[in-house]
This record gives C-alpha cells, sequence and structure tokens, in this order.
C-alpha cells in the first residue's frame, strides 16, 4: 500500500469511530437531562418555563460535544489536510 | 459537495475573491439595517400601530425581558450587542427556506469571528462595569493558582462557541444535502424543518452564553449568590 491508501483507508475508518463513539456519551447524557426534566416538569408544572429554558441551554451544550466529533469526521473525509498534503507531494515529485 | 460556502467563489480578481458568505452576510447585514430603517421611520406612540411596529416591539421587549432573566439588571446596557448577535444569527438560519441560499454562520471564518466579538466584548463590559484593576484581579480569584486556568476557560469557551455554531450550522446543510442524494421526496423538507428549529435554538443559545460570560464578568464582587429559587433544583 502507498501513502495514499494508507491515509484514505485511516481517514474514513476513523472517520466512522469518531462519529460513533462521539455520539454515544451525548446521547446516554441528554437521555438522562431530557428524563430528570420531564420528572421535575411533573412535579413542578409551575416552573415549566425555567425548567425549559434551562434544558434546552443544557442539551445544545451536551450535544456540542457530539458535533465536534462530527466536525473532527466531517474534515477528515471532506478537508483532510494530510490528503492535501500527500497530493501536494505527490504533484510535486 | 462542499463543507462550507467559504468554498463558493462568486467572483476572483487576483487575490481578491468574492464568496458566498461574504455576499450572504452583507445581504443579510442589508435586510437587517433596512427594513428596521423603514420601520422605526414612523413610528408611532399611541394605541394605532402598525404590525411591522408591533412584530419589532415584541422582539425588542423579548430578548431585553430574556437578558434580564440571565442576571443582568440593565437590559438596555447590553440589548445592542447581544441582540444583535441574536437577531443576526436567527436571520442567518431562518432564511435557510430561500432556495439557493446558504447560511453564513455555516463556516468557521463568521462563527469565529461572533465568538471574537464576544471575547472582545466580555472583559470591556466587566472592566466598564469595575474598572481595570479589580477586573484583572478577579482572574486570580480564589487563589493566584486559579489565574491559567481562568485563562484558559476564557480561550475555550471563545472555542466552543464558534465551532458548537459552525458544527450544527454545517451538519444541518451537510444532513440535507446527503438526503437529497438518497431520498429526494419527503425526508429534504422534514430536515429542513428540523434545520429551522436548531437553527433557533443555536441563536438562542448563542446569545444566551455571551450573556452568562458578561453577566459572570460583570458580577465577580457582588456579596452572595442568590439563595436557590425553588423550581430551579
Amino acid at each position: 500500500m502507498d501513502s495514499m491508501t494508507i491515509i484514505a483507508v485511516a481517514s474514513i475508518v476513523i472517520a466512522g469511530i469518531t462519529t460513533g463513539f462521539g455520539t454515544m456519551g451525548p446521547a446516554l447524557a441528554e437521555g438522562r437531562a431530557v428524563a430528570t426534566a420531564l420528572t421535575s416538569l411533573a412535579q413542578q408544572p409551575d416552573a415549566s418555563t425555567t425548567i425549559t429554558r434551562t434544558l434546552f441551554v443544557g442539551l445544545a451544550m451536551i450535544e456540542s460535544t457530539a458535533i465536534y466529533c462530527f466536525v473532527v469526521s466531517m474534515i477528515l473525509i471532506f478537508a483532510n489536510p494530510f490528503w492535501n498534503h500527500a497530493i501536494a507531494q505527490a504533484a510535486g515529485k | 459537495m462542499h463543507l462550507s460556502p467559504d468554498e463558493v467563489i462568486l467572483w476572483q480578481h487576483g487575490f481578491l475573491k468574492l464568496n458566498l458568505t461574504i455576499a450572504s452576510t452583507w445581504g443579510l447585514m442589508l435586510l437587517l439595517a433596512a427594513g428596521s430603517m423603514l420601520i422605526t421611520r414612523n413610528l408611532s406612540t399611541g394605541l394605532e400601530r402598525t404590525r411591522w411596529q408591533n412584530l419589532l416591539e415584541i422582539v425588542v421587549t423579548g430578548i431585553g425581558k430574556q437578558i434580564e432573566d440571565v442576571g443582568l439588571r440593565e437590559p438596555g446596557k447590553y440589548l445592542g450587542f447581544l441582540g444583535t448577535l441574536f437577531l443576526f444569527v436567527a436571520t442567518a438560519s431562518l432564511c435557510t427556506i430561500i432556495p439557493g441560499y446558504e447560511p453564513p454562520t455555516g463556516s468557521l471564518s463568521t462563527t469565529a469571528a461572533l465568538a471574537l466579538c464576544v471575547f472582545v466584548a466580555v472583559p470591556l463590559y466587566g472592566i466598564g462595569k469595575q474598572g481595570a484593576g479589580e477586573y484583572l484581579r478577579s482572574y486570580a480569584r480564589p487563589t493566584v493558582l486559579m489565574l491559567p486556568f481562568n485563562i484558559i476557560s476564557e480561550l475555550s469557551r471563545t472555542l466552543a462557541l464558534a465551532v458548537r455554531l459552525f458544527g450544527n450550522m454545517m451538519s444541518g446543510a451537510m444532513i440535507i444535502a446527503i438526503l437529497l442524494s438518497i431520498t429526494p421526496f419527503v425526508f429534504p423538507i422534514v430536515m429542513t424543518a428540523l434545520g429551522l428549529l436548531t437553527g433557533m435554538v443555536q441563536a438562542y443559545i448563542f446569545s444566551i452564553l455571551a450573556a452568562v460570560y458578561i453577566a459572570a464578568a460583570i458580577q465577580v464582587r457582588e456579596s452572595r449568590p442568590k439563595p436557590a429559587q425553588p423550581g430551579e433544583a
């Protein structure tokens, strides 16, 4: 295998693993957050505006960790710096 | 398929490039500025008012109330900055219903610029409220050991603000593009609707986080924390 193939294989595999594993934690965390928020909504419906606002902010903060993984895998697939470097090397030869 | 609207170049002359990000940013700025100028040209204080004035009043008082809820006592002082952030990000994602438009917030350069505005504005408000010496001393609180961590947190939350907004907007556009090539009939519409919701939530998050950071910068010395309200646990 030449270096291009190795880079391509590594990037694609790692991109999949990154998104797969990176969404696991946030999924569990979001489930817990929503479950707790529903419990407190059932206990105190009067405080629904505060709970909902805090829930949305918290969900977005949790979700951003999954988004970071997504960004990394998108960069690996569509804008891979190593791939571009290898292409430049090959073109310069 | 492209990662961001930066890669769509509309016009190029030498090293000067006009890409879709810049074009749509200026278009949005024009839309927001011209729209509010047209509406505020003849305001009325009586009971009779136009529906556009009503809309703007709802938006402005709503943003002011949200800012006040975060803990900033005088929302008028921060309304200009935080309101602009919210309106820009919200309009940028709402306009995705226009065909051929790509949100400028789907480019890392736009979101980095917005996050840098927050990065600069937070110390400015902090210094304006409690003076330069007192503000800088707040970095070394509770002990001097915390100084590097406070500085790192300042930098990392700027990075997080930028990447969060970019990732959400970019992923929305990317998912729609992928779905268009797989199931081009109904699902892209559903995802576009979801994207509108995500865009509004992200606009809200971005401005609320900026408000929280400003509130933290100006309230460091305020005596004791409020007792926890019963609904917030």
